[in-house]
């Protein structure tokens, strides 16, 4: 039977395996937990906010502000990373209207994409994702899908050499090139990969997790709930008692905790257009992560 | 795109139904006269298929020419571009549509809509008055709010069925080229509302099938008189 202290045990057991960091923000309350960037070190809470179809509300004001309070409560419970790209519409321009209402968080870790088939012409898009955004700088920028991922990545590794840029990165989604994802992560000085992993979808758990931690590249995890499916689909079961546990008080929680207790993840990214949910999914990064015979536990319990 | 086989039409839907639908909301409000000039135009258009002349089959054609030369660029250009990209790609293809309707209007003037008591011409005929008259109905019908209503020459769907059901009566000129495009924008729009998993996402595609089964159906009729 799984008790409080050997979950907590496994979870740190589990991370220092990985060679990782121990959970920085344990100790606080009320802070989400993080874990830190291999590259630097620097913490990063263990939950972000995605922006894909939830911040594309195109000029309606009314749900330009929903965006704005779903920021303000994610900025509120302790989160960071928010991520987004020039394909989810007008995802950039809510991000620049929420950002500008609440007087540009410090907190804030700006996470881009450049998306073009034209390398030539990433910086332009760059610059116009900045200024809708209206940040100085972006902490992190990746190669969306890989799209002409040979010559953007030379031109985001030169932005970073000249001090516009913190990290970058590359994204695939729903376990697309991960033979591309892999060359490029053990061949390429990169601190960030983005990929999808959920309780059902493992693939990236045989070699993509364990090659971030051998090469110290921090993980950013897309469609954590699958687009909101797999919390479709398991509400019709009861959430098992045994993962009370870890704190876990919802099949949000259960499927985010699930996710953030590999060791070699760094954020996991679900998007919400609502307040509550925002606020539930950074409250998954609190209190103790599943061991993994209780992650095992939780995996059988999702397939069956 | 590679390995584009492992997309499915989901992958591409970028919002979500409430964003959707609240766009045509704030669009009708922003166009309502609009909305009671192309519905008049609609009641033009019929009456001038009751009543055939050659300057009619002229008008008509450029009465399409122009609601499409809007929806081109107040729904597709300032409006539905604002929360999917490809709106901006489909503005100048349904611009097209609007010079090929005027061009086939001015110059060509080849064109007659001819509507007979035949059955496949009163189908058509019913398919028109649908979507002038019926279409506005469809998002009541289905639970949404009236302001969220598709309006003949506003919205895309209707515009482009009406024009499927005219130019299936029609004869001579470029009637088939010109069934291409609104013929994959309803089949095109129908997807996306399957992918939203709207209840009415057949309304479009099948009303367009049908207008192309009466095309054939009439060109096979004539070809043998």
């Amino acid at each position: 039977m799984q008790t409080r202290r050997n979950i907590l045990q496994g979870a740190l057991a589990a991370t220092a395996a990985a060679g990782l960091a121990p959970l920085a923000g344990w100790a606080q309350i009320g802070a989400p937990l993080t874990r830190p960037i291999p590259s630097t070190g620097e913490p990063l809470p263990l939950v972000g906010l995605g922006t894909w179809i939830t911040f594309n509300v195109g000029n309606d004001t009314e749900l330009q502000n929903e965006s704005a309070a779903v920021m303000a409560a994610f900025f509120q419970a302790g989160g960071r990373l928010i991520d987004s790209s020039p394909m989810y519409g007008s995802s950039q321009p809510t991000i620049g209207y929420g950002l500008k209402k609440l007087d540009y968080p410090k907190a804030l870790f700006s996470a881009e994409k450049v998306w073009i088939s034209n390398p030539a012409s990433g910086p332009e898009q760059i610059e116009r994702s900045r200024a809708l955004w209206g940040v100085p700088r972006f902490d992190l920028l990746q190669v969306h899908n890989l799209l002409s991922w040979e010559r953007h990545l030379p031109a985001l590794l030169a932005m970073k050499a000249a001090g516009k840029l913190r990290y970058v990165g590359i994204t695939t989604s729903e376990g697309r090139r991960h033979g591309d994802i892999e060359r490029i992560m053990a061949s390429q000085p990169i601190d960030f990969v983005q990929v999808t992993y959920n309780i059902l979808d493992r693939e990236v758990e045989r070699r993509i997790l364990p090659l971030a931690t051998e090469r110290k590249i921090a993980v950013i995890i897309n469609r954590p709930f699958r687009e909101g499916e797999l919390i479709r689909r398991f509400q019709r079961r009861p959430l098992p008692t045994w993962v009370a546990e870890t704190g876990a008080s919802s099949w949000a929680q259960f499927i985010l905790k699930f996710i953030i207790s590999h060791p070699a993840v760094s954020c996991a990214i679900p998007a919400t257009t609502r307040v509550d949910h925002v606020r539930e999914n950074i409250a998954a990064a609190s209190g103790l992560l599943p061991d993994g015979a209780l992650r095992a536990r939780m995996a059988d319990y999702a397939r069956a | 795109m590679s390995e584009w086989w492992t997309y499915a039409p989901s992958d591409f839907l970028m919002f979500s139904p409430r964003v959707y639908y609240r766009l045509f909301e704030s669009y009708n409000l922003s166009f309502w006269p609009v909305a009671v000039v192309s519905l008049a135009l609609g009641v033009a258009i019929f009456l001038l298929l009751l009543r055939p002349t050659r300057a009619g089959h002229r008008i008509i054609l450029a009465i399409l020419g122009v609601l499409w030369i809007f929806v081109a660029w107040a729904f597709f250009w300032e409006r539905y571009a604002s929360i999917n990209w490809g709106a901006a790609y489909v503005a100048p293809v349904f611009g097209l549509q609007a010079i090929a309707l005027m061009w086939t209007s001015a110059v060509r003037g080849k064109t007659k809509f001819v509507a007979t008591r035949a059955l496949p011409d009163v189908v058509a005929l019913a398919l028109f008055l649908f979507s002038v008259i019926g279409y506005p109905f469809v998002a009541a019908v289905m639970g949404r709010p009236w302001l969220s209503a598709e309006i003949f020459g506003l919205a895309p769907d209707p515009t482009a069925l009406a024009t499927l059901a005219l130019l299936a009566l029609a004869h001579g000129g470029m009637r088939w080229p010109l069934l291409i495009i609104p013929l994959l924008w309803c089949l095109l729009s129908g997807l996306t509302l399957w992918t939203m998993e709207a209840g009415d996402f057949f309304v479009a595609p099948v009303g367009a099938l049908s207008a192309m089964a009466i095309a054939v159906i009439r060109a096979r009729r004539q070809s043998r008189t």
